[in-house]
């Protein structure tokens, strides 16, 4: 008889910029001035658009919205690490995540302004429309990222999720696949505590959803999603390796959703005003700025440049939102096969004049 | 010509496909080594490869899921669920992704995908191995509904349906995999999806029925001496509207007969487009002939409830009274 122990496991955690603005020399990643300054300027842009969005669905210029305001070190960080021909799998909180891809502004508050057309991905993008089933598009990914492999292309495959989605067999199959076929995917899971009202501690009974990579035998670490620096960090490695053919990781990103988790939320009734302020110290932008202020590369001036070029950015997308044509009323039928049968033929002369 | 079961004129077809299109894959359970647990993959891995053709683990959301992010990224995918009975976990994917995302995207992005499955009762198997859920899939807009009855069809419809450029439901018939050997020729071909078939001409009623139900539907027809036109779907979406109305416009009198329960099975449908486009061409009420609205029973129960001989005969009867 033999008893012992045939594994261990270990978690890493990693912050490289604390809530001060100080950061660990020997861990901060290779980032120029320039860099720092373009994720600095792309989390504004985030912010910008998301407070932003959230007035125009309360001033009724929009419909439903979700923020992701808090999480825009953990969205743009991994984003940025994305070569532009990579892949990307975006939740419906990734908004952040898709400005650092470039998506385009106006066509975010398009689909939120109820417009199919604002899912329509450039042509030189590879932005798959938002999932709104929670984690369905987990096992997406790891299928896309296949193909790549398959086709001996170099492209990686990025999805996003948050703490709710590692409750669904999705999140499971997927990881599964994506380690049984060594496939150059990155799992990013945005843990930012709650799952509408549901804390992350009831979502499961594990200290870290990190750890749960390693019953699929792929890499895994968590990070301090409000740390943009560590984010990145974390990213760039797990895309350099799944570029090299060395497999998928998955990253938790430890961060919080400081606003409602829609326009029809309010999570006054499930949290307290306490843990909302103790998260606001640990703001990512508030730190980013500290940090850059030390090293000089922000000052009053230059922060005022960034406020005021975003806002004008902005609401110029919010200007091309409302001036877009409205669509027309054959496109509800015209996408739903390559070819239009006889049956949406008819079935449209029946609807099109209302 | 070599003569063919069902079974292998589906292996023939993802054959002549892999050697044509290299962008074409088969993935599933036990699809590799194994061939398949009918043998409907049998030796492709051997000569495709094991990257071409893939033993999956036992996911069939992941096996669709991730045919589906294959297929958005330049693939063919033929995924392989077991039985139609394991299709409800990756329904998810089917209804909320896989048939919109091409309406979803603005046709930006579409998934050219097929999921083959064996399906319908008769064979003794366990429970959940032998339904017929097709309709589920007809009410799923987006998808494509694939059931042929032979192998000749069987064949060119694969071979359409890797070809389509929308996601595909390929549903075929496992009472009758092995049941009816033919003629079906080695290199490839294709049987156009939408286009039912009339099997046989005729003048007194039609009959209309697809999959394993149509070896039924012409035995016992054969015992009948009514002249009968009858009329394989070969495929419910797109559902050939014209054929039906032009045979009703002939005979005046319809069954429609499938094993899947009778409340919105897909002979509702059928009746409800006959009733839009000829109703006043009737001669008499249209009858169905359907598996009950329960559970589909075990082994020792099924022949209740698959349409029998003497249940189709009993509605032509009915129709022709009348």
């Amino acid at each position: 008889m033999v008893k012992k122990v045939i594994k261990n496991f270990e978690i890493e955690y990693l912050q490289v910029l604390d809530e001060s603005g100080k950061i660990d020399e020997k861990l901060m990643p290779k980032l120029t001035d320039k860099q720092i300054k373009e994720l600095y300027e792309l989390m504004i842009l985030a912010r910008t658009f998301d407070d932003k969005g959230f007035n125009l669905q309360r001033q009724g210029r929009m419909g439903s919205f979700l923020q992701f305001k808090g999480q825009e070190a953990s969205q743009v960080g991994t984003a940025y690490a994305l070569e532009d021909k990579d892949w990307m799998f975006p939740m419906y909180r990734s908004g952040a995540a898709l400005i650092a891809r470039k998506y385009p502004i106006h066509m975010i508050y398009l689909y939120y302004g109820g417009d199919e057309r604002g899912l329509k991905c450039p042509n030189d993008q590879n932005n798959f429309p938002i999932s709104i089933p929670v984690g369905t598009q987990i096992s997406h990914a790891p299928g896309c990222a296949w193909a790549s492999k398959l086709k001996k292309e170099k492209d990686v495959t990025m999805v996003y999720f948050g703490d709710g989605a590692s409750s669904k067999a999705d999140f499971h199959e997927g990881m599964n696949f994506a380690g049984v076929f060594q496939l150059p995917c990155i799992f990013v899971c945005e843990n930012n505590q709650y799952a509408i009202s549901v804390p992350r501690k009831k979502q499961t009974h594990a200290e870290t959803i990190a750890q749960k990579a390693i019953a699929y035998g792929i890499r895994s670490i968590q990070v301090d999603g409000n740390d943009v620096f560590a984010v990145y960090k974390a990213t760039k490695e797990a895309v350099d390796n799944a570029r090299a053919g060395k497999g998928p990781t998955l990253i938790e990103t430890f961060t919080y959703r400081q606003a409602d988790h829609s326009t029809s939320d309010d999570a006054k009734r499930y949290r307290t005003d306490k843990e909302m302020q103790e998260w606001l110290k640990k703001d990512p932008i508030l730190r980013l700025e500290k940090y850059m202020k030390a090293k000089k590369l922000l000052d009053d001036k230059y922060k005022k440049e960034v406020a005021n070029k975003t806002k004008e950015q902005v609401e110029k997308e919010v200007e091309k939102y409302e001036n877009f044509p409205a669509p027309s009323p054959e496109d509800i039928v015209k996408y739903t096969f390559a070819e239009m049968n006889q049956d949406l033929k008819e079935q449209f002369e029946e609807i099109k004049n209302g | 010509m070599a003569k063919m079961t069902i079974v292998q004129a589906v292996t023939s077809a993802m054959r002549n496909e892999l050697q044509r299109d290299k962008s074409v894959m088969v993935l599933g359970e036990d699809v590799g080594i194994n061939g398949g647990v009918f043998r409907a993959t049998e030796g492709l891995q051997k000569e495709f490869g094991a990257d071409r053709v893939v033993d999956t683990p036992l996911s069939e959301l992941g096996i669709v899921g991730s045919a589906f992010g294959l297929a958005v990224n330049g693939m063919k995918p033929i995924a392989e669920i077991q039985f139609s009975g394991f299709m409800y976990g990756p329904f998810d994917q089917l209804y909320s992704h896989i048939a919109r995302i091409r309406t979803r995207s603005r046709g930006r992005f579409s998934a050219p995908l097929v999921v083959r499955t064996p399906f319908g009762t008769g064979i003794r198997a366990l429970d959940l191995h032998c339904e017929s859920n097709e309709s589920i899939f007809a009410h799923t807009t987006g998808l494509k509904m694939i059931i042929p009855s032979n192998p000749y069809d069987a064949k060119g419809l694969l071979i359409s349906a890797i070809r389509d450029p929308d996601p595909v439901i390929f549903y075929e018939p496992m009472r009758v995999y092995r049941a009816i050997k033919e003629e079906v020729p080695e290199k490839e071909y294709t049987v156009p999806i939408g286009k039912a078939e009339i099997k046989q001409e005729g003048s007194d009623l039609t009959v209309i029925s697809y999959g394993a139900m149509m070896k039924d539907v012409k035995a016992a027809l054969e015992k009948s001496d009514y002249s009968a036109e009858i009329i394989d779907l070969r495929s419910i979406v797109p559902l050939d509207t014209e054929t039906i109305i032009n045979s009703i416009k002939k005979t005046g009198r319809c069954i429609i007969v499938h094993e899947a329960p009778k409340t919105c099975g897909f002979a509702a449908e059928i009746i409800a487009r006959i009733n839009e486009k000829c109703f006043f061409n009737l001669e008499a009420p249209i009858e169905r002939v359907t598996g009950p609205d329960t559970m589909i029973p075990f082994a020792k129960l099924e022949n209740y409830y698959l349409p029998s001989e003497k249940r189709i005969l009993k509605a032509v009867d009915k129709v022709m009274s009348q």
